[in-house]
């Protein structure tokens, strides 16, 4: 009998299911206390809140540029408007930071001069805690989406950039030769070699570019906004309901996995021609 | 007749990035011609600069002095004549085989085709027809020297410079090899400049075999004619008694520089 449920590659998924189910009955005994209850919320409580999110009330978002609304959109439940503000937001400042990122990587690690002379200034402003540029761009940019979009931009251009750099750098000098001997120019090098040598660095930086887009969206709704899901959590946290801000950062975490497989996705498919450790089949 | 490469008197000294007074002369006034058609091989100690000749050759690397002739004119930049084979893996890993072999077709431009085409035949000839999907990873060693080769003469170079392709095969798939690139330049009779530390290997491929000098400041201290004859066999062509007779000479005229060249990087350890 024990021999079925010995933690084993087989039952790899039963074992990571008992230990969330475990997690919850020691919290749901645990809040049983109504102080403790205050301060970590109760389980049952906060699926009440998603659940009653996803299905209860309603919402309307206006789409639209400046002053002009282009559609409104109507939603069934009350969740929905805020996630869409949310994602919306994380997805155009991954989008922006990444191509600024590979774009000004490329051309820095290729230009050793502008790499020199703008160096100090890069170092600096990597080191800047940029989360305190939020306040700031609230004020050139708003309270709508786009200051968050600039704040979550910051935060993933750098980690995007310095993995582009690097990747570029570390080109083996050999394919470098090889690609000039066979007539390659500066352009068709930069296509054939720079870039598909960079794209594996890109690609581990994507999975921590992806949630730190989501920290920019989120930290910059918290300090200023009137939808998203960091504007719930702010409410929420007003007026001590726990509850409330657990669930947020349920489906906070929900969708950033749903997003980072996207961007696994992704790179399986681009990055096929990598050798992977043990490609035999045991039969 | 214009020699297909010519070096003029060549020297390459090379600089330390941190500290100007630290310079090492790689090669120093040496001159070497290679006939079209011609198939030379230069042999010389580990760490000689054979290396650095090449990439002079290739227009990879300024010498310090002289100068480079390729088929008469003064060559300036990358040498486009040339197909280079490098020791190194030099495949790019993220293009499958056939993509690699036109690669330099697709630098060249014209219709994507055709040159795919000409890739496949190529593919066959290196024998490794079907394999144009796999991925350089994919691959084993001699198969990645034989795709290098096809992407390297797919291109129909008027010169092919050689820098110790097959040191890294065993000794069964090096000698298939020799003999595919004896097979192929016999075909062709473009002109070879080959590298290499194995002695067999360059008297059984070549016309002619230029023996270097240990470094530093290495320099041609012999040049002999293989008269052997053709087309050859390179297993079966060591048998030979001619091929003993030119071994014994050139190995007294190396043998003394290998163990210079040794004394000297145990010194320097």
């Amino acid at each position: 009998m024990w021999k079925l449920f010995k933690p084993s590659h087989k039952n790899l998924r039963f074992w990571q299911l008992l230990l969330l189910v475990l997690v919850l009955v020691v919290w749901h005994v645990a809040t049983r206390n109504e102080q403790t209850a205050f301060f970590f919320g109760e389980p049952l409580k906060v699926a009440v809140r998603i659940w009653q999110w996803f299905t209860v009330g309603g919402g309307s978002l206006d789409v639209g540029f400046g002053d002009t609304t282009f559609f409104t959109l109507n939603f069934p439940a009350e969740i929905y408007s805020h996630l869409l503000i949310t994602l919306t937001e994380t997805v155009v400042a991954f989008v922006i930071g990444t191509a600024l990122g590979l774009g000004i990587g490329l051309w820095l690690a290729l230009s050793p001069l502008a790499s020199a002379i703008l160096d100090p200034y890069v170092k600096a402003a990597n080191a800047m805690p940029r989360v305190i540029l939020a306040p700031i761009f609230g004020m050139w940019f708003g309270l709508g989406i786009w200051s968050k979009v600039a704040l979550a931009v910051t935060l993933v251009f750098f980690v995007v950039f310095f993995n582009v750099y690097q990747g570029v750098k570390e080109v083996s000098p050999v394919v470098l030769a090889n690609a000039r001997m066979l007539g390659a120019n500066a352009r068709q090098l930069l296509r054939t070699v720079y870039l598909p040598s960079a794209t594996s660095w890109v690609f581990s930086s994507l999975h921590t570019s992806i949630g730190l887009a989501f920290v920019g969206a989120v930290v910059g709704e918290y300090l200023g906004s009137a939808r998203g899901i960091g504007y719930l959590i702010l409410q929420a946290e007003g007026s001590f309901d726990v509850n409330t801000v657990f669930a947020g950062i349920v489906v906070l975490t929900a969708f950033a996995l749903v997003l980072d497989s996207a961007v696994g996705l992704i790179e399986k498919r681009l990055m096929k021609w990598q050798p992977k450790t043990g490609e035999t089949e045991k039969l | 007749m214009t020699p297909a490469l010519f070096l003029d008197d060549i020297s390459c000294t090379f600089v330390s990035k941190d500290d100007r007074s630290q310079r090492y002369t790689a090669v120093a006034n040496t001159t070497l011609a290679i006939a079209p058609g011609e198939f030379v091989s230069v042999v010389g100690p580990t760490g000689c600069g054979k290396s650095t000749l090449l990439n002079v050759g290739a227009g990879l690397l300024q010498p310090s002095t002289g100068s480079v002739k390729v088929f008469g004119s003064e060559l300036k930049g990358i040498n486009q004549r040339a197909g280079y084979m490098f020791q190194a893996e030099a495949l790019m890993p993220w293009r499958s085989a056939l993509q690699n072999v036109i690669a330099g077709l697709q630098y060249r431009g014209g219709d994507e085709k055709q040159a795919e085409e000409l890739g496949q035949q190529w593919l066959a000839r290196v024998g490794l027809k079907g394999f144009g999907d796999r991925y350089p990873h994919q691959l084993s060693g001699g198969m990645r020297k034989r795709v290098a080769l096809a992407q390297t003469l797919v291109m129909d170079p008027d010169i092919i410079l050689m820098d110790e392709p097959f040191s890294a095969l065993d000794i069964q798939t090096r000698q298939l090899m020799e003999n595919e690139v004896l097979e192929l330049w016999n075909a062709k009779k473009k002109a070879v400049l080959f590298i290499t530390h194995d002695l067999d290997e360059a008297i059984a491929m070549s016309d002619r075999v230029v023996v270097l000098s240990a470094g530093p400041a290495t320099h041609p201290i012999g040049e002999f004619i293989i008269d052997l004859p053709r087309p050859r066999d390179v297993a079966e062509i060591r048998t030979h008694p001619r091929f003993v007779e030119l071994h014994q000479q050139i190995w007294a005229v190396l043998r003394d520089e290998v163990l210079k060249g040794y004394q000297q990087q145990k010194t320097a350890a």
